[in-house]
């Protein structure tokens, strides 16, 4: 039982709290701005909140949750969908005894991602609904609502945050009851979990069904609705944070916001359009609402193609509403981030960099190894990528150039999509060999410093089972691995980096040195482990 | 008083400017606004600009504020004025650690008399002396966002800027 009350809070919190009085049995999820807070905040709630080694195994454990008939909530950034997409897709055909919500936060303007995809194409893609609300009040809101869909029809249901939603604080009023989730139990029915040809066949049909009436419930759905001024001449069809900037920037229009924006209420829509003399579809990154919209033949103006890129604002709608294609000032550049003082990563990049090594790099802090005054990274794709990429190159260029090829990952970003790569690197090993670094720093650092499984703690930082990554990689087949910290002795490790890059066989270096920002709070958390009866006996 | 006061608060990673934009959005809260607070998180804690967007009043829509319509720009490093100057309004106020010389001032031995990791707070207490909110929700608001420990001597020093400011208010141009 929770009292209403008003709260000022971030769309993560508010989700986080919505996720403890809507009784979610389990959340899970894979680190990553702008989602990272969601699960961290669940269980300082008090909810059963736990980090997977990546998003696929994330979505695959919150599956098992509901088709246990629990309630689970698996959280992500946006480029983890495309991890998670696997399970995601036939997650579509089973559907879910209990309820499956899996939220993606996507970053328009990339504050800190390597693109701005837009996950309501995966929402019709795996044609699963879609979710879309726009402050805080609505994070906790459309959670009750997304899991009662998932429960009613027996379906996955995406929730899409922003990075505005996701950090943005604003009021919440809670609710004064809190649900409780079923008890989980097993049913055996065979024709809707194991997706066999014969049995996915009608599963297909079923999906598409159920979507078709979810359509049809959506028509008159609250999560839609006409807000805003009443001057009939521009009407502006917006969703998520786009519609607090449209109520800002066009007052006296009549807004049709939608928060379900998969799949979408046509008639509302063609209504809405056709009470207005101008209609106009408002939206971040891809023209998602307009091709649909369109393509149903309700005529609608929409923004210029200028306006895909990077988030929208308050001024950038004004823009589009007047048709504006000037250039839009500029932004006076700040500081840049950079590798902290006393980073490890530091040694590492200036090694690499004075030896004009060909650096394949991967997703992290030292992702910022890239700039000055290192430019110590050739290239970063996605999660995992240096390795296989490190490999490619060798496999392609000559000689002299392929022995410079280096591969770097942190060890976070190593057991996410990392262990494939090590397979690959043992069984079609480059006729130059290869080397991989991995730098660990003993955590997620980019995203705020979380416990993966190399580091032996769980999300709560309490001991969990933990991973050996030399042991791992042994028995994967790697034979040459050198354990260093290369801050200790850093002509030292410039010698090991030349020697393996001279070896012509496949080379592991596993750089190890806590994080400069974790260190503490690393010892605080062993130092509690050393002392774990002391905790119980007070709780 | 506006509809909504807009405030941009900005500094470098560490510095606090979170920390800052969140004691005031709560400050702005316990007082019955309507508040939104937004700022890109991420790659603050490794030393880049921050900035950080408050706006209260009875309804507010957008949590970005739009350029040129920031009331008041904050800056707790002067390096960075020139990159968020664009945000503040024509009549906007720019507040930046010249406003609290006494602030900086060091003891004999070159040690500083204040602690430095105070100056958001600080700054805050300047920039309260402009602002609509009631004493009593901005303390609340400061004791629910520092450490217990910190308390007594965070009070001081949004106490000190305030109260000077307030009686400087008039004379700033």
């Amino acid at each position: 039982m929770s009292q209403l009350s008003r709260l000022l809070m971030s769309g993560n919190e508010a989700l986080a709290l919505a996720a403890t009085h809507a009784g979610i049995t389990l959340g899970t999820g894979y680190p990553g701005t702008p989602s990272t807070e969601i699960l961290e905040n669940f269980s300082l709630l008090g909810g059963n909140a736990q980090w997977a080694p990546n998003e696929k195994v994330a979505l695959e454990v919150g599956i098992g949750v509901a088709f246990a008939g629990g309630r689970s909530l698996v959280t992500m950034k946006h480029v983890g969908v495309n991890v998670a997409a696997d399970p995601l897709f036939t997650a579509a055909y089973t559907g879910v005894t209990g309820a499956l919500v899996l939220v993606a936060a996507d970053d328009p303007g990339m504050a800190s991602s390597q693109n701005e995809q837009d996950s309501r194409q995966y929402a019709r893609a795996a044609a699963v609904p879609m979710l879309e609300p726009s402050d805080s009040q609505e994070a906790y809101d459309f959670l009750f609502t997304a899991i009662e869909i998932s429960e009613r029809w027996n379906i996955p249901v995406m929730f899409r945050m922003t990075t505005r939603v996701c950090h943005s604080k604003t009021v919440v009023h809670s609710r004064a009851v809190a649900q409780t989730a079923p008890t989980p139990h097993y049913e055996r029915d065979l024709p809707h979990r194991v997706m066999i040809p014969a049995y996915a066949r009608p599963a297909h049909r079923r999906l598409r069904e159920k979507l078709r009436q979810i359509a049809e419930w959506c028509e008159t759905s609250t999560l839609n609705r006409v807000s805003g001024g009443d001057d009939a001449k521009t009407g502006i069809i917006a969703a998520g944070i786009v519609f607090a900037h449209v109520r800002e920037a066009a007052p006296n229009a009549p807004v049709l916001k939608l928060g379900m924006t998969h799949p979408l209420p046509y008639k509302a829509i063609r209504a809405f359009a056709e009470s207005v003399e101008r209609c106009v579809i408002i939206e971040d990154g891809d023209p998602y609402l307009e091709e649909s919209i369109r393509a149903q033949g309700i005529a609608a103006d929409t923004k210029q193609e200028m306006y895909r890129y990077g988030e929208l604002s308050v001024q950038r709608v004004q823009r589009i509403l007047n048709n504006d294609v000037s250039p839009e000032p500029a932004p006076v550049p700040g500081k840049p981030p950079q590798l902290c003082m006393g980073c490890p990563h530091r040694v590492a990049f200036s090694v690499l960099s004075r030896m004009g090594c060909i650096v394949s790099g991967d997703i992290g802090c030292y992702t910022l190894g890239v700039l000055p005054p290192f430019e110590g990274i050739d290239t970063c794709v996605c999660m995992g990528a240096s390795i296989g990429v490190g490999l490619g190159l060798r496999h392609a260029l000559p000689e002299d150039e392929a022995r410079r090829v280096v591969s770097v990952i942190g060890d976070s970003t190593f057991v996410h999509s990392g262990l494939t790569g090590i397979v690959e690197m043992v069984y079609n090993k480059p006729s130059t060999g290869h080397l991989l670094i991995i730098l660990d720093n003993g955590t997620t650092a980019m995203t705020g410093m979380q416990e993966h499984p190399g580091t032996g703690r769980k999300l709560d930082h309490s001991p969990g089972g933990k991973l050996n990554i030399e042991a791992m990689c042994a028995a994967l087949g790697m034979e040459r691995i050198h354990t260093v910290d290369p801050t200790e002795d850093p002509e030292a490790f410039e010698r090991l980096v030349k020697e393996c890059l001279a070896s012509g066989e496949v080379e592991l270096i596993v750089a190890r040195k806590p994080c400069k920002l974790a260190e503490k709070r690393i010892a605080s958390y062993e130092a509690a482990a050393a002392q774990p009866q002391e905790c119980e006996s007070n709780a | 008083m506006h509809d909504v006061v807009n405030v941009v608060l900005a500094g470098l990673g560490g510095q606090g400017v979170i920390k800052a934009s969140d004691i005031l959005a709560e400050a702005a809260f316990l007082a019955g606004f309507d508040v939104k607070k937004s700022e890109i998180h991420g790659m603050s804690q490794r030393g880049g600009s921050v900035a950080s967007d408050v706006r209260y009043g009875r309804e507010v829509h957008s949590p970005m504020i739009p350029r040129g319509q920031a009331h008041y720009l904050v800056i707790l490093e002067r390096t960075q004025v020139n990159a968020n100057r664009a945000v503040l309004r024509e009549d906007g106020l720019l507040i930046t650690p010249d406003f609290i010389p006494y602030f900086e001032k060091e003891n004999e031995d070159g040690t500083p008399t204040t602690d430095r990791r105070m100056l958001n707070v600080a700054m805050l207490g300047v920039l309260s002396a402009y602002l609509d909110i009631p004493e009593e929700h901005w303390l609340a608001a400061v004791k629910a966002n520092v450490p217990v420990r910190a308390l007594e001597a965070n009070i001081k020093v949004f106490q000190t800027g305030r109260t000077v400011e307030q009686a400087l208010a008039g004379t700033r141009g």
